[in-house]
């Protein structure tokens, strides 16, 4: 566990933590630009997020899909493959949840779970698409899980739209209650905040990221494919397989975050006209993160509580929401120019080479 | 010598690097009109030492003076602007650019807003013809040799009013007919006033056209001395610190059974043509058979489709009597060959990871190393402790990404794991391209010694001396055939240059100096 902790923020933190404040920095500065308070807007921010039991749980709520999909991206990354398909893994993540949801009837202890397992397994099968692609005709994983996004968005709104809409409304019917991964007992808790058991499954896919990758023989045998496809081939690894496996897992971690958002959240499942961003925002997520479990996990939070309080910014100070989106866009860009930030680091420190010289 | 001018002078250079000392207060001095040879090991400190003085890195402590003016280099424009250009090791061109192109590109005679491409035409074949570069100003450098595209990194410094000028081992990457040339060059360039500095870890160049050598070893200088009054033995010995011996010893082969046979092999190459063009030949137990030929007659093929990497169009390879042509890796592997490749860095290595998960490489999935399909890591934290110590591989740590590793040492720990599989057939493909003396020594000592314990070793090189110092047997391909087999004791360079260049069957026929 030590080394874990080493691993994370062992050099390569200091580039995040310094990317986030520049980005509220720049935030600030726009704000005052507007005519804005920046003071007021971030304390209005923070406490939206932290003010009161109902809000703390709904950052919760927000925060969960982006650990799923920021892991997803950033399983397929040290696999060696760019999934920019955690949307539409994420889409079809909920209609198999739905799906099973809606049009079956069973006792919880099996409804659940079967929604769960269906839901991931519907957004491992749409990674899968893309990984086989690429193994056997070696199309580009990017262009491939672009288009699959688009293809799973219109495939999905079909589904709903022609066999599980309620008449009349825009949406699915309500799941069965025996589907539902609602935590009643902590909603009540936190003032009827939508709490629900993904958020439990989302810590317990950290921590299987790093056993799986890390840890076991599947996952040394993706890494090396990942990192060095010749060595992989001489070592008897089969390449082709390994993209496929890691593109199905890539897909089943953004399917789990469009499941919770059906059995946990909204409880149904809207036609919706465009993408979400949820799987969009998984690859920033993922590079604040480092592609690291726990970096991820962190990242989730950051972004998850920074989108949620931009509310209370709008409430609070006037500010509007679209603010945040420059914050985050403007943390994203200092993360992806690490060179950037050692400039300024090294020229804010220039009395520490003396300091090293001695020792 | 010390009469000359000193037109370089660094004093008490330290440079460190985290977990190293790469410089530590060096001292180096280079007089006008001298070629000075910096000899070390991989890793010695050789090239940091030179990219400080290309203002690549700045040193920590110490001074530099140009032309015997204190100077502070803090960057390549500043080395250019003092005179200083360097040819690197790997070259910075742009490939569908023209030589001239390539030459100006930075600093391009102006003729209003447009490029003067006609002054720089012909500054470049001024250039060219001064210093008998022979090279044509107007060719792409895709469609140029190695050798030439080094040529037009000599001139780029030349055109920048270089009279200083940095070799970082240039000749790693020529043939030695390139090679001979570029000594000439060199030669023309001193003659003309110009003073060079040779990186390099050759002991044969050094003699052939240093003037003074200073070695360096473990970012210290050990010595500094005229090349007139050394031999390569006193230099082998200050480089590696301790005594070398350039020669190998080697009992008489004890022949066993037949370890690999490989009979009538046809595999396609990369364009889809026969690479393989029915090779025969058989490997004993208890000796090392040489591959001598010129890179490019199917030898990466060969290694390929014994190892299962390549698919085989017909013919047998049987290792101890079972077939495996076409074979997956895995089980060729598991049959019992091992395999050092040619490329470490490709084939051999997976930088990113640690040494410890580099060891495993092909054997990660065994009961020994895993359970349960878990990873054991304390079985491999044992197994790569104990190859690192019982090969002597030189890491900080097992932990330790094998990215930092030197050549010499990613190499030792690439023996050191596919000696450790018990092969009965091992395959050593350039084992030692790009080391110095002391890790060629080793890597040298260990194949002999898999040999005498009754492995079968087909060595494949494109270097002749190699192939005659190692081998029990020596077999030449050309065009993919064996086209001939000899006894080391009984030929010579020039024989097996002859050989390999198929010279008796077509008559005329390119280059047969194949003399080191």
């Amino acid at each position: 566990m030590n080394k874990l902790i080493k691993a994370i923020t062992g050099g390569s933190a200091i580039v995040p933590i310094v990317a986030i404040i520049l980005g509220l920095l720049v935030g600030a500065i726009i704000m005052l630009i507007g005519g804005y308070d920046p003071i007021l807007a971030y304390r209005s921010l923070i406490n939206k997020v932290f003010g009161n039991p109902y809000d703390f749980g709904e950052t919760l709520t927000a925060i969960t899909p982006l650990i799923f999909t920021g892991l997803s991206v950033a399983f397929a990354f040290r696999t060696g493959l760019f999934n920019i398909g955690a949307e539409g893994q994420y889409i079809m993540g909920m209609t198999g949840a739905t799906i099973i949801g809606v049009s079956v009837h069973l006792p919880w202890y099996i409804h659940a779970p079967l929604a769960v397992i269906v839901g991931a397994l519907f957004g491992g099968f749409w990674g899968m698409i893309a990984g086989y692609l690429k193994a056997a005709r070696g199309v580009n994983e990017v262009i491939t899980t672009i288009m699959l996004n688009w293809i799973a968005l219109h495939l999905a709104n079909y589904i709903v739209n022609d066999y599980l809409l309620e008449p009349g409304k825009g949406r699915s019917y309500m799941i069965d209650e025996s589907a539902s991964v609602t935590i009643g007992w902590l909603s009540r808790l936190l003032e009827d905040a939508r709490m629900h058991w993904g958020m439990l499954i989302a810590l317990l896919a950290v921590v299987f990221f790093y056993v799986f990758l890390w840890r076991t023989k599947q996952g040394y045998e993706l890494r090396v494919v990942g990192h060095n496809p010749d060595a992989a081939k001489y070592a008897g690894i089969n390449v082709n397989r390994g993209v496929v496996k890691a593109m199905f897992i890539s897909g089943v971690l953004a399917g789990l975050a469009g499941v919770f958002q059906v059995l946990g959240v909204f409880l149904n499942q809207a036609v919706s006209a465009s993408h979400t961003g949820h799987g969009f925002d998984g690859i920033a997520v993922a590079l604040l993160g480092g592609n690291n479990p726990v970096g991820v996990l962190l990242g989730a939070i950051l972004f998850g509580s920074l989108s949620y309080g931009a509310a209370g910014m709008s409430f609070g100070a006037d500010v509007p929401p679209e603010i945040i989106r420059i914050v985050i866009g403007t943390v994203i860009f200092f993360v992806a120019a690490p060179g950037i930030i050692r400039w300024i680091i090294k020229r804010r420190l220039p009395g520490k080479k003396s300091k090293g010289e001695v020792i | 010598m010390d009469k000359a001018r000193t037109v370089v002078e660094m004093r008490n250079i330290t440079k460190r690097f985290p977990g190293i000392v790469a410089n530590d207060s060096v001292n180096f001095k280079l007089s006008q009109g001298e070629i000075h040879a910096l000899l070390g090991e991989n890793g010695a400190g050789k090239s940091t030492l030179m990219n400080i003085l290309f203002g690549l890195y700045q040193p920590e402590e110490g001074e530099i003076f140009v032309n015997e003016q204190e100077v502070v280099i803090d960057g390549p424009n500043k080395a250019i602007k003092l005179g200083i250009g360097m040819v690197h090791q790997h070259f910075k061109l742009v490939h569908p650019f023209t030589v001239t192109e390539n030459i100006i590109l930075g600093s391009e005679p102006k003729l209003g807003f447009a490029v003067n491409y006609k002054q720089a035409h012909k500054e470049v074949e001024r250039l060219s013809k001064q210093y008998g570069l022979n090279v044509d100003p107007y060719a792409k450098i895709d469609e140029i040799s190695v050798g030439m595209q080094q040529r037009v990194e000599i001139l780029k410094t030349l055109y920048r009013g270089a009279d200083i000028l940095i070799f970082d081992e240039p000749t790693a990457v020529l043939t030695p007919q390139e090679i001979s040339e570029l000594l000439e060059i060199m030669r023309n360039l001193v003659s003309q006033g110009k003073s060079i500095v040779l990186i390099t870890h050759k002991l044969k160049e050094i003699m052939a056209i240093a003037d003074t050598v200073t070695i360096v070893r473990r970012g210290k200088v050990i010595d500094s001395l005229p090349v007139a009054g050394t031999n390569p033995n006193q230099l082998a010995e200050k480089m590696v610190g301790r005594e070398v011996s350039l020669k190998l010893d080697k009992k008489n082969a004890v022949l066993g059974e037949p370890a690999l046979e490989v009979d009538r092999l046809v595999v396609k190459g990369r364009q889809g043509l026969n690479a393989l063009n029915e090779t025969s030949f058989v490997l004993k137990r208890g000796e090392i058979l040489g591959i001598a030929g010129v890179e490019g007659n199917g030898q990466s093929e060969l290694i390929e489709a014994l190892t299962g990497l390549r698919p085989v169009s017909s013919g047998s390879i049987k290792i101890s009597n079972m077939e495996i042509a076409g074979a997956t890796p895995r089980t060729i592997s598991e049959a019992g060959i091992s395999l050092i490749p040619e490329d470490r860095h490709k084939h051999g290595l997976v930088l990113d990871f640690p040494v410890r998960e580099n060891m495993v490489l092909e054997t990660y999935y065994t009961p020994q190393f895993n359970k349960r399909g878990f990873m054991d890591f304390d079985a491999i934290d044992k197994h790569a402790e104990r190859l690192v110590k019982e090969f002597d591989v030189r890491t900080p740590s097992i932990m330790t990404e094998a990215r930092a590793l030197s050549g010499g040492n990613q190499q030792k720990a690439i023996i050191a794991r596919e000696v450790d599989k018990n092969p009965d057939v091992l395959i050593a493909a350039q084992p030692t391209r790009g080391l110095d003396v002391g890790a060629i020594e080793f890597i040298h000592k260990r194949l002999v010694e898999q040999r005498n314990m009754g492995k079968a070793v087909l060595l494949i090189s494109y270097e002749l001396e190699e192939i005659l110092q190692l081998s029990d047997r020596i077999a030449v391909i050309y065009e993919g055939r064996i086209v001939g087999e000899v006894n080391p004791a009984e030929t010579n360079d020039q024989e097996l240059g002859l050989m390999m260049t198929n010279y008796k069957q077509s008559q005329g026929g390119p280059s047969s100096e194949q003399t080191d």
